[in-house]
């Protein structure tokens, strides 16, 4: 893999980010370097509390005071702005506009009839044309999701941060939330970056998986993916992958998942 | 079918409360344990009513009081709904104000009635801006508690698609706020309605407060009693149409009803 020097790469170099509390600064982040291909689908893994949120944060532009650089192409990410969308774990629909009024959320300036086509074209490539006038409450967790990607998309952002998008839903939908990310990503082509707990989510979705480690957060490996897509969860090379993955986060001595497979 | 017999056991529960007291009361009038100058028994405050409603006096009382509270009320709605916005969205305004109206709010409407009179006479005006204290405040607070509310997370969500300000407010914030605003307008229609009583108390030819304090000074304690319950009754009903207003403009919300 040779890194190309796109002007639409994000590229991260030495990114450190402390919080103060009470009892001192916590460091976050420390010493973050990553370069992140225009078109590339990236996953970060790490446990709880590494910092792996915050890191998506400051890509999006909602944390400043950080050290280090951060930038798209020249850019330098200095707030948020419509080149970067952002899907949290919570839907964050907002309860009192309809599915379409939701996804139009994000749409501004444009003459209504331009705005009626961007939003159906998004709720179509989400596979939720029916629900346009629904309100939030009436649609499943994974509808809802879906409701918030294509909200996400209708800016044609070249990036899209998936913050554990898929965290809050149950095994069935996430499978299948996972495919339609992909087959969204085959679409657009929107260089994805995607944070999750779930090593096999990771390996499933990503080019490469960048795993992190805990306080303070740092990436402790980039494992690049080289599997055709459609993935097989259950194929050899996946689960050397797996296995790979485990081996980064648990002793040698206990893997019980290796016996599982 | 079933449906509807449950509706209607809901209702027997509803009222069924009030008609033992009724009941009680009355039987207790019957054999002489309660003083009829003290308090007169259900049914002949129910004579009175009528006669009161026949002769048409009832009703002028209610009118002219209903009249100035939607005066006083309108006033304060106004005045709560655009200075509670504006405080909400702006944290200078806020500062600017917060001490004054912390300070002038625990202030009775009552308390008022000596300036209110020296300021405006004893006509309409004073009576109205009694009322207006007294709505005001519950309006004008809770606008504002409601603007606040505002979840962070849409804020996020704005930032991030770089919505526009003035379109935040109107699709965000501002319906975000409404449950807190409806119950801002609730309570003070509901203050106003008490007030309006208060007002008339003291200085009045007309109304439900002057029929009651006219009553006490010919000891006509049915005519107090038919005044009073006439001031429950129209608040209940008032509050009831607010509710219903509230729920068509909030469908969205699906709250907790109690088991």
């Amino acid at each position: 893999m040779t890194a190309t020097t796109s002007a639409d790469n994000l590229v991260i170099e030495n990114l450190d980010k402390s919080f103060t509390a009470k009892s001192g600064d916590v460091v976050a982040l420390q010493g973050i370097d990553l370069n992140i291909r225009k078109g590339e689908f990236i996953c970060i893994v790490g446990s709880s509390g590494c910092g792996k949120s915050t890191l998506l944060r400051i890509i999006a532009g909602l944390e400043n005071g950080y050290s280090g650089e951060v930038r798209i192409g020249d850019r330098k990410i200095n707030g948020p702005g419509l080149d970067r969308g952002m899907v949290f774990q919570e839907h964050r629909l907002i309860p009192w506009l309809t599915v379409e009024q939701n996804v139009g959320f994000g749409l501004n300036g444009l003459e209504n009839g331009r705005r009626d086509t961007i939003i159906s074209e998004h709720l179509e490539l989400v596979g939720l044309t029916s629900f346009a006038k629904a309100l939030p409450h009436q649609l499943s967790g994974g509808m809802a999701q879906r409701v918030s990607i294509a909200r996400a998309l209708v800016n044609n952002p070249q990036l899209l941060l998936l913050d554990e998008p898929f965290g809050a839903l149950d095994a069935f939908t996430r499978i299948q939330m996972q495919q339609e990310v992909l087959r969204i990503w085959e679409m657009e082509r929107t260089t994805m970056l995607l944070v999750t707990h779930d090593i096999d989510e990771a390996i499933f979705l990503g080019d490469r998986v960048v795993i992190m480690s805990s306080r303070p957060g740092t990436v402790k490996k980039i494992i690049p993916v080289h599997l055709p897509r459609p993935r097989d969860r259950s194929c050899y090379d996946f689960v050397q992958i797996r296995k790979e993955i485990y081996a980064e986060f648990f002793a040698e001595a206990e893997r019980p998942f290796a016996y599982a497979i | 079918m079933s449906e509807a017999i449950q509706k209607f056991k809901h209702l027997i529960q509803y009222i069924s409360l009030s008609i033992v007291i009724l009941v009680v009361w009355q039987a207790l009038s019957q054999s002489g344990f309660i003083n009829q100058l003290l308090l007169p028994s259900p049914l002949r405050i129910a004579l009175t009513f009528r006669d009161l409603l026949k002769s048409g006096e009832l009703l002028h009382h209610i009118g002219v009081s209903i009249l100035r509270v939607l005066a006083g009320f309108g006033i304060a709605a106004v005045l709560g709904l655009g200075l509670g916005v504006s405080i909400g969205l702006s944290r200078t305004l806020d500062r600017v104000t917060d001490l004054i109206i912390q300070v002038v709010k625990p202030i009775p409407p009552i308390a008022w009635i000596p300036l209110a009179i020296l300021w405006f006479g004893i006509g309409e005006q004073s009576k109205i801006y009694i009322i207006f204290l007294g709505a005001f405040f519950p309006v004008i607070i809770n606008t504002i508690d409601g603007i606040r509310q505002t979840d962070h997370k849409f804020v996020e969500v704005a930032r991030i698609l770089a919505v526009p300000r003035l379109r935040f407010v109107r699709q965000v914030v501002l319906p975000g706020a409404l449950p807190a605003i409806m119950t801002g307008l609730r309570v003070g229609l509901m203050v106003a309605w008490m007030c309006v009583v208060a007002a008339e108390l003291i200085a009045a030819s007309s109304g439900i407060g002057y029929l009651i304090m006219d009553a006490r000074q010919l000891s006509q304690s049915d005519v107090v009693l038919v005044g009073m319950i006439t001031i429950g009754v129209i608040g209940k009903v008032m509050d009831s149409l607010i509710k219903r207003l509230e729920q068509r403009l909030i469908s969205w919300k699906v709250s907790y009803v109690g088991n």
